[in-house]
């Protein structure tokens, strides 16, 4: 179960490399039962650096915003920073960033605003130095929510974002 | 798609000496009472199966009627005179004493093939016919001579073009909020005769109709649902074309008032500006130069001459009207919050609009120059009104809670009368 609960923490892994943090988990899930040996395959998976889980799982593949804002805060700052680093060491993929907005909007607006805020995760990671021609974008506005919007803070906050997509 | 309707008509001549009508509602007016109207339950002659369709038209008419908040129907378990005796030799005193202040009766019979429904309307306090008409048509088109029935009536005591007789595309949606289903559809004003004109395997987003009805411009995210383009639909051969896509995501497309090319917006690179392309030859053409800002949801007056969109170049999204040949900008949307959606009404004297203000939605109203602003209906979530043909009610989506259907609701501009429209499941931005 600490595997769950790891994955969760891995977008907001800070310093930790792929390694020191799934190796533990790889340790700890062996010997566990099915249940636990599919988690332990999945977390190799997320082992294997250069891989849709690794992106996922250890570099973070989301950039949260503010309410009506599509400023990158010093939190996707960092994360796209690591997916910059990431993409420049496995020059292989190609990404589309997809923006989203949470559903205290309308329709119309927010498939502009979630433009913008795929488009300013874009800049970063171009700035960054992944090449322009690697990175799609596409707004979802607030009519694709990621979480299920039970009218929480956390789950406003989960849809309001930018999440970078391996193609 | 559409369906034929074959029909002909004539005026029945009046059984009262004629005389200009005293009944009417002035719906320019801030405050009214509804008009009193008796409709006697048509009559089909003895004839089983004719008296169960003139029934259902009356029910139609009835429904068409007290809809719109303008009317309200003398309760039936009243009415002291028949459908037939109305038609003949109407009793004007004893309505009077139900306090209906008009009365229509009507009468249905067989031509062959087809059947002939006559009807005649009566100011009961001048004691004279306001209209009288005999439709003619296919049994199958009874709905649709109750609605232009009720047409009539509207306009007779009004004043105003009526809308019964009309149609609305929504987006009809299905499912959880994660991996919900959109489809395109089409029905009456009323709800009835419901279809579904897309598959519901692809996102599509704000349909809106063309001037002469026969098409939808909407936004469809593709079988990959990572493509979004716009696509026009064709009501009545039921194919869908895409307008292709270049840079920028497009979005938020509006026929022009001749139906020759549609305005819309494009996001590109964390701005939105926008666009007219022109349907015939596919040329496009910038409107509006942002380079930060979002210019999005632009809508032609019913003339042509201007165009009213929401800019966020302010800082918050807020209503803009311009030249439509470019100039003359100016905002003007001032209440707190944020505004979206402004669509001008056909008849060009107000503006629609929803506004957003904290947690609380609005649908609202103000005039072109930005006056006399006022909020028609308020929820958890209201946005994307749209006119009835005649400039009269705004239908729009509502979501009453975080967890409550989301579904189509009305009001009458003048009378606020709410009412939600009668959708078989849950449904959005509503165009007529």
């Amino acid at each position: 179960m600490r595997l769950k609960i790891s994955s969760l923490l891995a977008t907001a892994a800070l310093a930790l490399s792929a390694c020191d943090c799934c190796m533990d988990e790889c340790l700890d899930a062996s010997g566990q039962g099915a249940l636990a040996a599919a988690e332990a395959a999945a977390a190799a998976e997320a082992c294997v650096p250069g891989t849709v889980a690794d992106f996922v799982d250890n570099v973070g593949d989301r950039v949260f915003f503010d309410f009506d804002r599509s400023h990158v805060r010093a939190d996707g700052m960092e994360t796209l920073q690591r997916q910059a680093a990431w993409l420049n060491t496995y020059g292989n993929y190609v990404v589309t960033i997809n923006g989203h907005c949470d559903k205290r909007g309308t329709t119309e607006y927010n498939l502009a605003l979630g433009e913008r805020r795929a488009h300013a995760a874009k800049e970063k990671l171009i700035a960054a130095g992944v090449d322009a021609h690697r990175i799609k974008v596409v707004s979802y506005g607030k009519n694709r929510p990621i979480v299920e919007q039970d009218g929480s803070e956390w789950a406003y906050q989960q849809n309001r974002v930018a999440i970078t997509v391996l193609d | 798609m559409l369906k034929k309707f074959m029909f002909s008509l004539f005026i029945l001549l009046s059984l009262t000496s004629p005389s200009w009508a005293d009944l009417h509602i002035d719906i320019t007016e801030g405050t009214f009472k509804p008009i009193e109207i008796a409709i006697t339950p048509f009559d089909g002659g003895g004839d089983p199966a004719l008296t169960q369709i003139a029934n259902q038209i009356s029910k139609v008419i009835s429904n068409d009627l007290e809809s719109c908040g303008l009317f309200k129907v003398v309760n039936p378990n009243a009415y002291i005179q028949n459908a037939s005796e109305v038609m003949s030799h109407p009793r004007f005193p004893d309505w009077k004493i139900l306090h209906a202040e008009a009365l229509v009766g009507g009468l249905v019979k067989r031509r062959g093939q087809n059947f002939q429904v006559d009807f005649r309307l009566f100011d009961v306090f001048t004691e004279s016919q306001l209209a009288g008409l005999a439709l003619e048509t296919e049994p199958s088109n009874w709905r649709r001579v109750a609605h232009k029935i009720a047409d009539e009536i509207y306009e007779r005591i009004t004043g105003d073009k009526g809308y019964f007789d009309t149609r609305i595309v929504y987006v009809a949606e299905s499912g959880p909020e994660m991996g919900r289903k959109y489809s395109l559809a089409i029905m009456d004003q009323d709800g009835e005769n419901h279809q579904l004109i897309s598959t519901g395997n692809q996102r599509v987003l704000t349909p809106r109709i063309s001037p002469c009805r026969t098409k939808v411009a909407y936004v469809d995210f593709g079988a990959n649902d990572k493509t979004p383009t716009l696509h026009i639909y064709d009501l009545a051969t039921g194919k869908s074309v895409s307008l292709g896509s270049v840079d920028g995501q497009r979005m938020s497309p509006r026929f022009s008032p001749k139906g020759d090319h549609i305005i819309l917006s494009s996001a590109n690179k964390g701005a939105a500006s926008l666009y007219k392309m022109d349907l015939a030859t596919k040329k496009f053409e910038r409107l509006t130069e942002s380079t930060s800002s979002i210019d999005v949801s632009p809508c032609y007056s019913p003339d042509g001459s201007q165009i009213v969109y929401i800019s966020d170049r302010g800082g918050k999204p807020q209503i803009y009207v311009r030249d439509a040949s470019g100039g003359n900008e100016r905002r003007i949307s001032f209440s707190p919050g944020r505004y979206d959606n402004p669509v001008w009404s056909p008849r060009g004297d107000l503006i629609a609009f929803t506004r957003q203000n904290g947690n609380t939605f609005y649908i609202g109203v103000m005039r072109p120059d930005g006056s006399g602003e006022r909020m028609l209906d308020i929820a958890y979530l209201l946005e994307g009104p749209t006119w009835s043909p005649n400039g009269r009610v705004l239908m729009y989506t509502c979501q009453t809670s975080s967890n409550a259907k989301v579904k189509l609701r009305s009001v009458d501009i003048v009378g606020f009368h709410k009412r939600d429209v009668n959708i078989p499941g849950e449904g959005s931005y509503p165009t007529w």
